[in-house]
């Protein structure tokens, strides 16, 4: 319990138990109880809470580098969708002969183009293993050139913000373009099966929110452990004082590609979670506004944290259903003025206006 | 032929004068561990160093003193490797070239700063401030999974006592006063064990005697290591120096004792101005 800082924080230990008792008390109560009993969730109950988790696993990753190292990536939203990309992949290729064409091989889209054989890129991806490697291997390897560039040419603050939005923009078009050979527009959905389940069926929806959420707890106890490290209070100092930590004999540049990295595969893994949830993944997620909104909810939820990022991006998440279902003209609107004022009133965010009023209690 | 087994081998070590050049190791059988010649450095136009030649002999503790603007600062920039000069030559003992490294080579190499504004990590606490500075591995999977052994923590309680702050010891650098801040980053310096220490307006909002501490410290570290003092405060310098080097407009003006630089006309004419 030292080891990850439980006891000694409150809201670290609430946010932990919230956490395993939505993952576990809800899916098992679908798969115990029948369809018209009051402890029956609804799918879309049970989809919408999986996203949510996902989502908190991207603003965790956001944290990680944003709260602790001091990196503005605007880009974080790229990595989650290449995640999403590659366990869509497996997805597509999964449908088998069940397509609109019927051909065992190539996915709708590619008979829809006249393509005569899969691309090589597409190869492998049949396999679950495989396509789970490259959910983390991707947005990793991608993370890692883009950083090795960046952090030696030591670009930092705003401009870096500024070439990260414009990498998950670039992919974005890229994308876009049907000759990728990723469904263009459409992207890939229409998916039937995960590892033989129907994707559809509410056993599967339940084990995919146990799995997102079980994930989340266990990545956030890692996140906890490493910003418990040497390496996590060197991190910090560079944060605050990069040049200085030079001085000390640290290359600043392997601590932050390290932890860049770090951050893009788990950004990488909640978008293969999010996927198989939404049954859909297209070049929107690529969108630069997507990233930007991680920005937003890593702020509300308060940076720096771990948790301050679950529960921004929770909370942020549930005002939007809930908005955007009441009256999505006002949702950006909303968003941008919330933000506002958590930056204006709130610099720690919502986790900091806890923190405060524990400590009030207290004494 | 000779030349070509060079390239073969790559490690063939360089035979300089009769003694074996270990490449990498400090040399310093000569006296000086740093030697400068010849740095040039300018900004837009402005001599920042102009033609500077200076050479610090090892284990000496000397004072660099000059009016505002005369280089002290980017002398310093330009030893760690912050700043590249445009001209000049800048050795670590005979064998080590500067000018080829950046600031954590350089820092591992064994030369370490004190900035003039003390610039301690602000969000860690005393005792993790100077477990980062600790000379250790710094690479960054032997970071990740670091533990410091009882000696270590020992050497750190240690410094702890040495610079005053066993109270402050888990308390954040953030709420330090300036004084006890310019503490805790001399006792950064200590733990990464420097050949050469560079301190940068050590004393600056110090009470007396704090100074007077600061300036029994540096005395006590002369002779083991090489300690180079910018300092404004003409009575501390006296105090601890043996050796004064004036800098004026980017090169050096005068060297010598504390008396001997006082009272020659040139020192007095850009003090004093004229």
């Amino acid at each position: 319990m030292k080891l990850i800082g439980l006891g000694t924080d409150k809201i670290g230990t609430t946010v932990l138990i919230l956490l395993a008792s939505v993952s576990f008390i809800i899916p098992l109560c679908n798969l115990v109880s029948p369809a018209d009993s009051p402890l029956h969730f609804s799918a879309y109950t049970v989809s919408v809470l999986g996203k949510y988790l996902t989502f908190a696993l991207l603003g965790l990753s956001l944290d990680l580098v944003w709260g602790y190292c001091g990196i503005l990536a605007l880009g974080q939203g790229a990595f989650f969708a290449l995640g999403g990309y590659a366990m869509g992949m497996y997805l597509m290729r999964q449908i088998g002969t069940r397509g609109v064409y019927g051909d065992p091989l190539l996915p709708d889209f590619m008979v829809f183009l006249n393509w005569k054989e899969l691309p090589w890129y597409w190869l492998g991806f049949d396999n679950f293993w495989f396509a789970l490697l490259m959910v983390v291997l991707v947005p990793g390897v991608l993370a890692f050139v883009f950083g090795w560039l960046a952090f030696r040419s030591r670009v930092t603050g705003v401009y870096l913000s500024i070439i990260t939005q414009a990498l998950t923009y670039a992919l974005l078009l890229a994308f876009f373009r049907n000759e990728m050979g990723f469904g263009g527009n459409n992207g890939l959905t229409d998916f039937k099966e995960l590892l033989g389940f129907n994707i559809q069926s509410e056993a599967l929806r339940a084990l995919l929110l146990m799995i997102s959420g079980v994930t989340l707890i266990a990545v956030f106890i890692l996140c906890r452990w490493l910003v418990n490290t040497k390496l996590g209070r060197v991190v910090t100092a560079i944060r605050d004082q990069e040049s200085r930590v030079r001085f000390l004999g640290y290359r600043v540049e392997m601590f932050k590609l390290w932890i860049f990295v770090f951050s893009a595969m788990i950004a990488g893994i909640a978008g293969a979670l999010y996927v198989p949830q939404v049954g859909i993944i297209n070049p929107s997620e690529f969108s630069p506004l997507n990233s930007l909104e991680i920005v937003i909810w890593v702020a509300i939820g308060g940076r720096g944290t771990l948790y301050g990022a679950i529960i921004g991006a929770v909370l942020v998440n549930y005002s939007k259903t809930v908005l955007t279902g009441l009256m999505p003209e006002i949702w950006l609107f909303t968003l941008g003025a919330v933000f506002v004022l958590v930056t204006v009133f709130l610099p720690d965010g919502l986790v900091g206006l806890m923190r405060r009023r524990l400590q009030e209690s207290h004494s | 032929m000779n030349i070509f087994a060079e390239n073969l081998f790559g490690e063939v070590p360089k035979v300089s004068s009769g003694n074996l050049v270990v490449e990498g190791e400090l040399d310093t059988r000569h006296g000086p561990i740093l030697y400068l010649e010849d740095v040039s450095v300018s900004f837009d136009g402005f001599k920042a160093l102009n033609h500077m030649s200076l050479y610090i002999d090892a284990g000496e503790l000397r004072c660099m003193i000059g009016p505002n603007g005369a280089g002290k600062t980017t002398l310093m920039d330009v030893i760690t490797g912050k700043t590249r000069p445009d001209t000049g030559t800048v050795f670590f003992g005979q064998t080590i070239d500067l000018l080829q490294m950046d600031e954590p080579a350089i820092a591992q190499a064994g030369i370490c700063r004190k900035f003039q504004k003390p610039s301690v990590f602000d969000a860690l606490t005393v005792f993790e401030n100077l477990e980062l500075a600790l000379k250790a591995d710094k690479r960054t999977w032997q970071t990740l999974f670091y533990r410091l052994n009882g000696e270590q923590r020992d050497r750190i309680d240690q410094i702890i006592e040495t610079i005053g702050l066993t109270a402050c010891n888990h308390q954040r650098a953030g709420i330090l006063s300036h004084g006890q801040k310019q503490w805790l980053e001399i006792g950064m310096l200590l733990m990464q064990e420097p050949k050469v220490m560079l301190v940068d307006e050590p004393i600056a909002g110090m009470t007396h005697q704090e100074i007077e501490r600061t300036a029994e410290l540096l005395l006590s570290l002369q002779g083991q290591r090489s300690i180079v003092v910018v300092e404004h405060d003409m009575e501390f310098v006296r105090s601890i120096a043996s050796k004064v080097t004036v800098l004026h407009e980017g090169s050096v003006l005068t060297e010598g004792t504390m008396d001997e630089v006082q009272n020659d006309p040139r020192v007095i004419q850009v003090y004093l101005g004229g």
